[in-house]
């Protein structure tokens, strides 16, 4: 009788031990560099770090998070967590609409994304990164049909002018990035208040003015493919189509200027000449880098 | 102008598609879609914050979730065969197009093969960017300023894909990725017709974005053409 019980308890436990192999059962790779990850040791990590957020199904539905309107709203994040099932990533040197490549997935584990909730794991091993790689490509087919898109082509950055400043304040009135990230970039445009994620979720632009990193990045590269690849999931499309090479450069060079708490040779040029420092000087710093002091 | 000959090029692909399938002494399906109870009321627009698309309004235009026309008639729904007809084997040359003009999708239904190409146009002199929300295929999202020429795109998988603007948070419009080219979208008097068809035994379904979908089984044989109707039950909200 006693075995019964112990026997069926045991069972229950098997089956929830055996839940996460199930859900994962395809066992994955990754490449980084000279690093292989393998899913089935990436495993003990994600259910170590990253299901309180991620979800044990890897949905971004973990404890942590809560969706609006649920009850009791009250999320600890205010940006969900990505959801590993549907495949779409914000963070890709990869054109719009494709997958990422697994260095870029890697990037963002060591750098963290700014402005969210999840932090830089550069604490963990380049070969446990390379591990919870393998593991995340086993929640979505799309790892196993698919392949990463050709990372976008990045040319090298023009010398830093005047001219290419000017050139690319005209082209962000001209693309409308003012729309959403404002005339003075801090991300209160006219639309700013009514975007939502393809979840739904209520999410805010770029607030340019305060900080220095961006949500893919930090650097004028990270900056370039940002708006050439947009951010899949969120109201940010791709510009790839409509900007040239170097138009591109020009308006990274001016949206530099738009950072006015982060010393930038480009804020430092454009704060020399007359134009740029009327227009620095007449900007007060509003807002948080979550943009929490924008209405919404 | 520009609409019309959108609509032309869409029934050019059909008539096309179809006599390449079928050629032109087949059966046909046709009929009507009408909805029971009280449709949820559509609101206005208030596009004050885009002026440029509020001129072309001079009565703000509505959300289109539901459209409905005289004699319970509900416009905008999708009636193809969706079992009994062989899956295309390439796509109608032809490509569909969505205009975006006065900050508004049209058509606000395109029906489409997978793999055909679809150009997005832009006919307003403001930005929008295009971003349809596909769950099976893959979710993109670009921008067009305006003057930008229209640019292509396709979807690989059958799907119903919602699209929006995230620049102007009320345009919305519908993707419908179909296998075949058997494909109507009910007009203002809900009316369909699917031309064309072999003999045999087909699954037809209408697909409505806000009130789903429903099916019927139709048997063909020889030339006939087979009425029916699809009555939906409306919500109030």
């Amino acid at each position: 009788m006693r075995t019964n019980k112990l026997t069926k308890l045991l069972i229950v436990v098997t089956a929830l031990l055996a839940a996460p192999v199930l859900a994962s059962a395809q066992q994955m790779e990754s490449h980084i560099g000279k690093v292989t990850g393998h899913s089935e040791s990436g495993k003990q990590l994600f259910y170590r770090y990253c299901w309180g957020c991620h979800g044990f199904r890897g949905d971004g539905n973990g404890e942590n998070w809560l969706p609006t309107g649920s009850y009791p709203y009250m999320p600890y994040l205010n940006i969900q967590p990505r959801n590993f099932v549907a495949g779409t990533f914000k963070c890709r040197s990869t054109p719009t609409g494709s997958l990422p490549t697994e260095q870029d997935l890697y990037d963002s584990l060591v750098r963290g994304l700014n402005n969210s909730n999840m932090p830089s794991w550069i604490t963990l091993t380049a070969q446990n990164r390379a591990d919870l790689i393998a593991f995340i490509k086993t929640f979505s087919a799309r790892w196993k049909n698919d392949k990463p898109g050709d990372p976008i082509n990045v040319p090298p950055e023009p010398k830093l002018t005047g001219e290419s400043i000017k050139h690319g304040q005209e082209l962000y009135q001209k693309l409308e990035c003012w729309k959403c990230h404002g005339q003075e970039g801090f991300g209160d445009g006219p639309s700013a208040s009514t975007l939502t994620d393809s979840n739904d979720q209520p999410i805010r632009p770029y607030n340019f003015a305060v900080g220095s990193r961006f949500k893919c990045g930090a650097t004028n590269q990270d900056l370039y493919k940002i708006f050439m690849t947009g951010l899949d999931g969120t109201p940010m499309p791709s510009f790839a189509d409509v900007i040239k090479p170097e138009d591109a450069w020009d308006l990274v060079h001016f949206l530099r200027t738009l950072q006015v708490t982060h010393k930038s040779a480009e804020l430092t040029l454009w704060g020399s000449t007359k134009e740029g420092a009327a227009q620095i000087a007449s900007r007060k710093v509003s807002g948080t880098p979550t943009g929490s002091g924008i209405k919404q | 102008m520009r609409t019309k000959l959108g609509y032309a090029a869409g029934l050019a692909v059909l008539a096309a598609s179809t006599i390449g399938f079928a050629g032109p002494s087949g059966g046909s399906i046709s009929g009507k879609v009408t909805y029971e109870g009280t449709p949820a009321r559509q609101k206005p627009i208030d596009m004050s914050k885009e002026p440029g698309c509020a001129q072309q309004h001079p009565t703000p235009i509505t959300t289109e979730t539901v459209v409905v026309g005289p004699g319970n008639a509900l416009q905008n729904v999708v009636v193809y065969i969706s079992a009994g007809a062989p899956d295309e084997s390439s796509p109608p040359a032809q490509p569909v197009s969505i205009t975006q003009k006065g900050c508004q999708y049209l058509p606000h239904v395109v029906p489409m093969v997978v793999n055909q190409e679809l150009k997005v146009v832009n006919a307003d002199a403001n930005s929008h960017n295009i971003h349809p929300l596909a769950k099976i295929n893959h979710e993109w999202n670009k921008s067009q300023p305006p003057g930008t020429p229209p640019f292509s795109e396709k979807f690989d998988k059958p799907e119903f894909i919602p699209v929006k603007c995230n620049i102007h948070p009320w345009m919305h419009g519908e993707f419908a990725v179909l296998k075949n080219s058997h494909y109507a979208v009910s007009g203002g008097d809900g009316g369909f017709s699917l031309p064309n068809l072999p003999p045999g035994k087909y699954t037809i379904t209408a697909w409505h974005e806000s009130y789903g979908e429903q099916t019927q089984d139709v048997t063909i044989s020889g030339n006939e053409t087979k009425t029916i109707s699809f009555v939906f039950k409306a919500k109030p909200y």
